[in-house]
């Protein structure tokens, strides 16, 4: 390891690898937005990742140094021996586009990467940053295309046509000229597969679970926390416990019970059951809840003689509207997520949540583009609540669910 | 001189608490127990029962009724056909009767001697059906003038049957064959190790993936809400919809990911990332890495945030590195949540059932005990083996959580 700590080794090896993980970025980046040949030639990458490295170790890290390495980069991408390789029919607008973007961005960020870079043998705490430094702008690139990418083609596919996505299945750029009919997936899952009806069987489940949830673990949360009984501790435990049972498990009693007395196929039958897998968990994070509470002022109000349930009304909920939310939110997105009770117990068409609906689109029959606008469709009404509610949902998250 | 010791005996006050505790607990626990409770003992039971798919339908009689010959002008001879069969192939039915109205102006001319006609009702005793039974009933008419004024069929007016069957779901017969199957042979070794795979790596991999994603946000700069927002999003997402695009993506003819690889040369004809044997069991493992790492991340963030800054601050006073502050001051400070979040997601990972179901219903090697549970009862339609697939699951967990009681009592903060 030692042998790493010197100005002249660490600068170009970080360099080196810096630049391979930018010319792959790069290259994917632009394979994406464009459908164009672009690869990323890892030999040059580490070869002029190497020289830009050891060039700013003994020039220094000043502006022109910097902006020199950027044109340098650009100007190698354009005569074809760059970091990002390209095949020949990529437009010269693209291939520009693609240099700019690598030069800046190198350019740009392995300037901080080598901050404290000298020439000579380096101090721990110096090689150790730049490591880190390295390793945090790798780990950015890197978990932000992987949550992006899936959720991109997701959004991309729900936008083309069968015939566009075998052509090339790498072109996700989107052709403005068609105007509203961009949207046609969208549309005829709206007008011919009954998706307006999954939205709101799907919206009308999630809100009564959630309600019939917060109904039974608002008390049973507030007896497990405050009052004084026998098996309280064992209660307490045993309610995670339940929380172990897998569903797929108790999906097949259910499912046959339900056949025997046709509550399949209903929607109270979902209703029925939907609730029952969420109440443990909420109970558990609103007790914990709970119990964070001062008792004082709850017993203030027994003193005046308020009933328990008259102080859980008065008191306790209105200051515990937070956690109320929390739960809400996040019992409505396992209700909304949900699908192995729904796609086991709904055969009806005309009943099914969207989840289930989307499973129903998975044939060979169906476009692919339908199966993306209906998961698009699924997937937009539950992340604009999260991005709205993030505060709640985190603490929610946190608060006492570990459920997946 | 009076006892001042305290009351031995729970007070009224302590009984009133008691009682208002269980009245808020008892809806929760009716409704646990009908839905959790009573299905778990159902398992048990179905799993020692001989039961299919289609015996959930208890066997029947099926009836066809119809007139067969000449029956348009009076005098005419013809026969009232009841076609008759036992619907299940394994089950007799017992008692079986029969009862029809006969229209007017069919005079009968024999019957059967099982049968009794009281005016223009039929009463027939069929006895008892063997399993797959099927009969012709035949009873022989004279056509007389009322029937051809009324044009009344004998199927006009349906016939009912009657028969008692032994539902297989309730009665006494067992049998450990469900057992005998799943436990037969090299399947089942594969099948759990498969799942030891999948739920060991699966689990590791998240932990250690958001322990690095939490690592990255834990210094406050601006953006920093978006990114943690960002980086939820594949927990948060319904996982059909995630899943259905990871297959989309990485689809063997038209995926994206394959013509990505392609063009940069890294392979030279399309991978079957779902399809082929081992790479899809490590596939469906980086799915579950990928969905929930946000989880592990959001836990240990938590944590992290809650260590006091003070410490570092002290080892840097000292001369420690970055490196030794991470491994000698967070990792220790870590432990407990990541123990924790091990036992906790290794339980649910073992649980999971959506996601592979999904992306390859169980096929490539891909088959974890509770996707077996599936296949067994919906697949090959044997309910039975389905059921004992859930109760070795059981039992597995039973032993995990004896395990998790003794942590969770120790890091109750969770």
């Amino acid at each position: 390891m030692s042998k790493l700590r010197f100005g002249y080794v660490t600068g170009p090896i970080l360099g080196a690898l810096w630049m391979v993980i930018l010319a792959v970025t790069v290259a994917i980046a632009m394979s994406f937005a464009t459908g164009q040949a672009f690869r990323p030639g890892i030999l040059w990458s580490l070869v002029w990742g190497a020289m830009a490295g050891a060039g700013l170790v003994a020039l220094g890290r000043g502006r022109p140094v910097q902006l020199g390495l950027s044109v340098a980069i650009i100007a190698l991408m354009l005569i074809g021996f760059g970091p990002v390789l390209v095949g020949p029919e990529t437009s010269f607008s693209a291939r520009f586009v693609g240099a700019l973007l690598l030069g800046i961005s190198f350019g740009a960020s392995i300037v901080p990467i080598l901050d404290e870079i000298t020439p000579g043998a380096l101090t721990r705490h110096e090689f150790e940053g730049a490591v880190i430094r390295f390793l945090t702008g790798f780990g950015y690139i890197f978990f932000t295309a992987i949550v992006l990418i899936p959720f991109y083609v997701m959004v991309m596919t729900s936008l083309k046509n069968q015939s566009e996505l075998i052509q090339n299945p790498l072109d996700f750029s989107i052709d403005l000229s068609k105007g509203t009919e961009l949207f046609r997936s969208y549309d005829e899952l709206f007008t011919q597969f009954n998706f307006g009806t999954y939205l709101f069987n799907s919206f009308s489940i999630s809100v009564l679970t959630v309600f019939i949830t917060l109904a039974f673990a608002i008390p049973g949360a507030y007896a497990v926390a405050r009052l004084r009984f026998r098996g309280q501790a064992a209660f307490s435990r045993s309610i995670l416990l339940i929380y172990m049972v897998p569903m797929i498990v108790l999906a097949l009693p259910i499912y046959i019970a339900f056949s025997m007395t046709g509550l399949r196929n209903s929607f109270w039958g979902i209703v029925m059951i939907y609730p029952v897998t969420t109440i443990p968990v909420a109970l558990y994070m609103l007790q914990g809840y709970f119990r964070g509470l001062p008792a004082e002022i709850e017993e203030a109000g027994l003193m005046d003689g308020l009933s328990r349930l008259k102080v859980i009304w008065q008191i306790t909920l209105p200051l515990s509207l937070p956690a109320l939310a929390s739960v809400s939110l996040y019992v409505f997105m396992i209700a909304w997520n949900e699908f192995l009770l729904a796609f086991m117990l709904l055969d009806d068409p005309t009943k099914f949540t969207l989840t289930r609906g989307i499973a129903s689109l998975n044939s060979s029959e169906i476009p692919r583009q339908h199966l993306m606008a209906g998961s698009v469709i699924a997937t937009v009404p539950i992340m604009a609540i999260f991005l709205g509610l993030e505060k709640f949902m985190t603490k929610g998250l946190t608060a006492g669910s570990v459920k997946g | 001189m009076a006892d001042v010791s305290p009351p031995i005996s729970t007070g009224p006050l302590a009984k009133r608490e008691a009682r208002l505790a269980w009245g808020l607990l008892f809806p929760t626990i009716a409704a646990v127990a009908l839905v959790v409770v009573l299905p778990l003992l159902a398992i048990f039971w179905i799993s020692v029962k001989p039961v299919e798919l289609g015996d959930l339908r208890a066997p029947e009689v099926v009836l066809r009724e119809d007139i067969r010959g000449d029956y348009e002008a009076v005098g005419d001879k013809a026969n009232i056909r009841y076609r008759l069969r036992n619907s299940s192939q394994e089950q007799p039915i017992k008692g079986v009767t029969l009862t029809d109205t006969l229209p007017e102006g069919l005079r009968v001319t024999g019957l059967d001697e099982r049968c009794v006609l009281d005016g223009r009702s039929l009463n027939c005793d069929l006895g008892d059906w063997e399993p797959g039974f099927r009969e012709n009933l035949m009873i022989p008419v004279v056509v007389e003038q009322a029937y051809v004024d009324l044009g009344l069929r004998p199927q006009d007016s349906p016939a009912s049957t009657t028969g008692q069957s032994s539902n297989v779901l309730t009665n006494t017969t067992f049998t450990l064959d469900n057992f005998a199957r799943i436990f037969n042979g090299d399947e089942f070794v594969e099948v759990l190790l498969v799942t030891l795979f999948y739920t060991v790596f699966g689990t590791i991999g998240a932990l250690l993936v958001g322990l690095f994603a939490a690592l990255l946000l834990n210094k406050s700069f601006k953006g920093q809400g978006i990114l943690r927002g960002l980086y939820l999003f594949p927990y948060v997402a319904p996982v059909i919809a995630v899943a259905f695009a990871w297959l989309i993506l990485f689809d063997p003819f038209s995926g994206s990911a394959n013509a990505l690889l392609l063009q940069m040369g890294v392979t030279s004809e399309a991978i079957n990332f779902f399809g082929e044997r081992p790479l899809a069991l490590i596939m469906v493992t980086v799915f579950e890495i990928w969905r929930y790492f946000p989880l592990s991340f959001l836990f240990i963030l938590a944590r992290m945030q809650s260590i006091d800054s003070d410490m570092y601050e002290a080892a840097d006073m000292d001369g420690a590195s970055p490196f030794q502050q991470f491994w000698y001051l967070s990792v220790p400070q870590l432990l407990g949540i990541l123990s924790v979040l091990f036992l906790l997601r290794f339980i649910w990972t073992f649980n999971k059932f959506d996601d592979i179901f999904l992306l390859t219903g169980g096929n490539a090697g891909t088959r974890t005990l509770t996707v077996n549970v599936y296949e067994q009862a919906f697949a090959i339609s044997n309910i039975g083996a389905g059921a004992a697939v859930a109760v070795v699951i059981f039992g597995c967990l039973l032993a995990f959580s004896i395990f998790f009681l003794k942590y969770i009592s120790r890091e109750e903060g969770l």
